[in-house]
């Protein structure tokens, strides 16, 4: 672990507060000139003439995004930037990533640092409301969970009494814990730590009987940790943490773009259009298909992206049952469950593309 | 009229010095309306609101070893004085550490003896020039979470628990017989004071002093017996893997403390060094002709001289610990700093609690400054 990735972690939430919020208003000023044109005054528009997408990711966690030595990214909230990056460019590769930390993430999209964060986010009413939050739909429901050593024969959350449990800052978990906690009467000691790595390491030490985090994170991370099997993740699901993209509030052409970027993904599976086969759907006689991938109508063109962008994502990305096997099913064999579509019994859901 | 001696208006030094005190002014001015009408245009964009309401609301998370009592259900600006209260005990510890380590460190590096002169050489060069976050990461990484596993702690005595979970320690129970055990034991140190000095004075005026001494040894007695058995004492228990009763350490408390204190001290030993090497070698001198060994000529001659150089220095240093303590957050020590980001993070005030936490080290680094300047004026040369 870079000792100066966290030290710019430690400054930058106040750093992006201070420098960001007062000064970065590029786009806060453009709105003030350009009130009648509504393609500039968009943040759209901006991305669209800067001619790539910033997007903040985690970077520390497996499957979602993971720098690897190369510095390559991938997983799959990697692949929702490259979703949207391939529907305003044509491009998947015109992303730029940022790792931000769990406290810095909300400061960078309010102070425009980042277009789009695609950082396991659960979407709850006080970010989308109070914090000013835009959250796109849902890209991976998923639920609390608890990490423990198999020793120490714990089986929920009764036998945390009185135990120290390690959880990030700033995040849901550490509010859920609490809550539950609070409803059992049970006393614990939390170590709040800000850096993903940091956490695992310290509970690897044993600084604390228990790591929570969403069950994603903890199967991802409990794959990395020296001794996997000596490990378990519980059959316990202690909250709802519906993670997704989001965008900053009160723009509504750019967080409109996102949430059909990420609604295409699944009408794809949904049409059971993926990456391999898209070539074949190119003279199909289906009206919904034709629509969907631009080939009649312009659906797109109204939302101000090209009319075949959920061709581009598509093809470059694949659809939303390929990302979710390449990044999460098959690397950690877990379940679509709720992942999966709605007609095989999941909550993946797209408003018809008309 | 006065037309063979009129300058022109852009080299009058009257008017120049008017009008740049205004240029400079009205470009602060515009600085601060610039950011502010940044700060509104930005707010409005993002649908956000200004104001410190959010104070009231409950937290809805926990805090480990809270100084005073706290649950979730408490307000944030609960939680931010917890954070207060731990910065300030990190900073009180840390700076009575870095200060009694730096001076022995300092006088060390200029002793006779080659090794004790070197260690400390050595333990200035290294600790100065390595970032203090990569000593922290150490001590927490490398020192205090390889201590026993809480299934194998160390114990001493069934008293204390050093484990990687911290030092768990026996404390007392505020109880009422606690207090009035406490007040009890101020009382025989008082009248121990007492006897002391009847002891001298009756020393000086050749009377026997063996009453006073009986009374100083009876009270110096009765305090111990009434520390260890009078107070009211939980002491830790270890069942199911965890440490319940006494105080508990954490081991995040202690890399900070450890951390701080260490680093700082290397800085105040070179501060140290420098002042002891400011007074003029004719002190020494005169010192050594009037026969003054040199532990007594350091303390009595020496040292109090040195202080008057010291002090300043002593200051920053002191405020640069103060100040650096907010790198609790790389570690997971619950201080204002951390407190204030997570509070940021869960309720987007990000400017607000920026406001609370920078008047907050603004403060109490403006009450270190107060103290240690009248300190200084004390221990100045008096001239009269």
């Amino acid at each position: 672990m870079s000792v100066w990735i966290t030290l710019k972690q430690k400054l930058s939430p106040i750093f992006l507060a201070l420098v960001l919020i007062t000064i970065g208003n590029g786009c806060g000023n453009n709105n003030a000139e350009t009130n009648g044109e509504e393609a500039s005054d968009s943040r759209l528009g901006i991305i669209q003439n800067r001619g790539n997408l910033v997007c903040g990711v985690n970077g520390q966690l497996p499957g979602f995004s993971f720098v690897d030595e190369n510095g390559e990214y991938s997983g799959m909230d990697v692949d929702i930037c490259r979703a949207v990056a391939s529907a305003l460019f044509g491009d998947p590769a015109q992303v730029e990533f940022r790792d931000l930390s769990t406290q810095e993430r909300f400061t960078a999209v309010q102070s425009g640092e980042v277009d789009l964060l695609s950082r396991n986010t659960t979407w709850t009413i006080s970010r989308d409301t109070s914090v000013g939050m835009e959250f796109a739909p849902t890209t991976f429901y998923d639920g609390q969970g608890l990490l423990v050593t198999k020793a120490s024969n714990i089986q929920g959350l009764e036998d945390l009494d009185g135990q120290s449990v390690c959880v990030l800052s700033g995040t849901t978990n550490e509010q859920n814990l609490a809550d539950r906690m609070r409803k059992l009467g049970l006393n614990y000691s939390p170590v709040v730590l800000e850096d993903v790595d940091l956490l695992y390491g310290a509970y690897e030490q044993g600084r604390c009987e228990a790591a929570t985090s969403d069950r994603s994170q903890l199967v991802a991370r409990r794959a990395v940790l020296a001794q996997p099997d000596d490990h378990e993740v519980l059959d316990l699901v202690l909250s709802k943490e519906p993670l997704g993209p989001l965008t900053a509030n009160g723009d509504t052409q750019w967080s409109d773009a996102v949430k059909w970027v990420t609604y295409a993904l699944i009408q794809a599976e949904e049409l059971g259009i993926n990456s391999q086969n898209i070539d074949s759907f190119a003279d199909t006689e289906d009206p919904t298909i034709r629509r969907f991938l631009g080939l009649e109508g312009n659906l797109g063109e109204d939302m101000g992206l090209p009319n075949d962008f959920a061709q581009n994502i598509v093809r470059n990305v694949g659809n939303y049952g390929e990302i979710y096997q390449r990044n999460i099913g098959q690397p950690f064999n877990l379940e679509r469950g709720l992942n999966a579509l709605w007609t095989d019994g999941g909550l993946m859901y797209s408003p018809p593309f008309r | 009229m006065m037309q063979d001696e009129k300058v022109p208006l852009w080299r009058d030094s009257r008017v120049i010095k008017i009008v740049g005190q205004a240029v400079v002014l009205a470009m602060v001015i515009a600085a601060i309306a610039f950011l502010g009408n940044n700060l509104v245009n930005n707010f409005q964009r993002l649908n956000l609101t200004f104001g410190f309401n959010f104070l009231d609301r409950s937290t809805s998370f926990g805090i480990s070893n809270p100084p005073i009592e706290f649950s979730p259900t408490d307000p944030y600006i609960r939680a931010l004085l917890i954070g207060l209260l731990n910065s300030l005990r990190v900073m009180f510890f840390g700076i009575i550490i870095a200060t009694i380590l730096g001076i022995t460190v300092g006088i060390s590096r200029l002793s006779d003896n080659w090794l004790v002169r070197n260690l400390a050489f050595a333990y200035v060069e290294i600790l100065r020039n390595t970032p203090l976050l990569l000593q922290l990461f150490f001590w927490y990484f490398a020192v205090f979470l390889q201590l026993p596993r809480i299934d194998r702690p160390l114990v001493v005595g069934n008293l204390l628990f050093l484990t990687n979970r911290g030092l768990d320690v026996p404390w007392f129970i505020t109880s009422g017989q606690t207090w009035l055990t406490l007040g009890c034991i101020v009382g025989c140190i008082l009248l121990g004071i007492l006897a002391w000095n009847k002891r001298i004075k009756a020393v000086e005026q050749g009377q026997n002093p063996q009453l006073w001494v009986w009374l100083l040894a009876g009270s110096a007695i009765a305090t111990i017996l009434l520390f260890i058995f009078g107070i009211d004492w939980a002491v830790p228990q270890l069942q199911n893997n965890s440490i319940t009763g006494g105080l508990n350490l954490s081991p995040e408390f202690a890399t900070l403390l450890v951390g701080l204190g260490i680093y700082t001290a290397a800085f105040i030993a070179e501060v140290v060094r420098a002042g002891i090497q400011s007074v003029s070698q004719g002190q020494w001198e005169a010192a050594k002709a009037l026969g003054l060994n040199s532990s007594t000529m350091m303390q009595l001659v020496i040292f109090p001289q040195a202080l008057r150089v010291m002090i300043p220095p002593l200051t920053s240093e002191f405020l640069n610990l103060a100040k650096n303590s907010s790198l609790a957050i790389a570690i997971g020590y619950s201080d204002i700093y951390a407190i204030g980001n997570t509070i940021s993070n869960q309720t987007g005030k990000a400017v607000e609690v920026l406001l609370i936490i920078m008047l907050t080290y603004l403060t109490i680094n403006l009450i270190i400054s107060l103290v240690m300047n009248r300190f200084n004026s004390l221990v100045q040369l008096k001239e009269r």
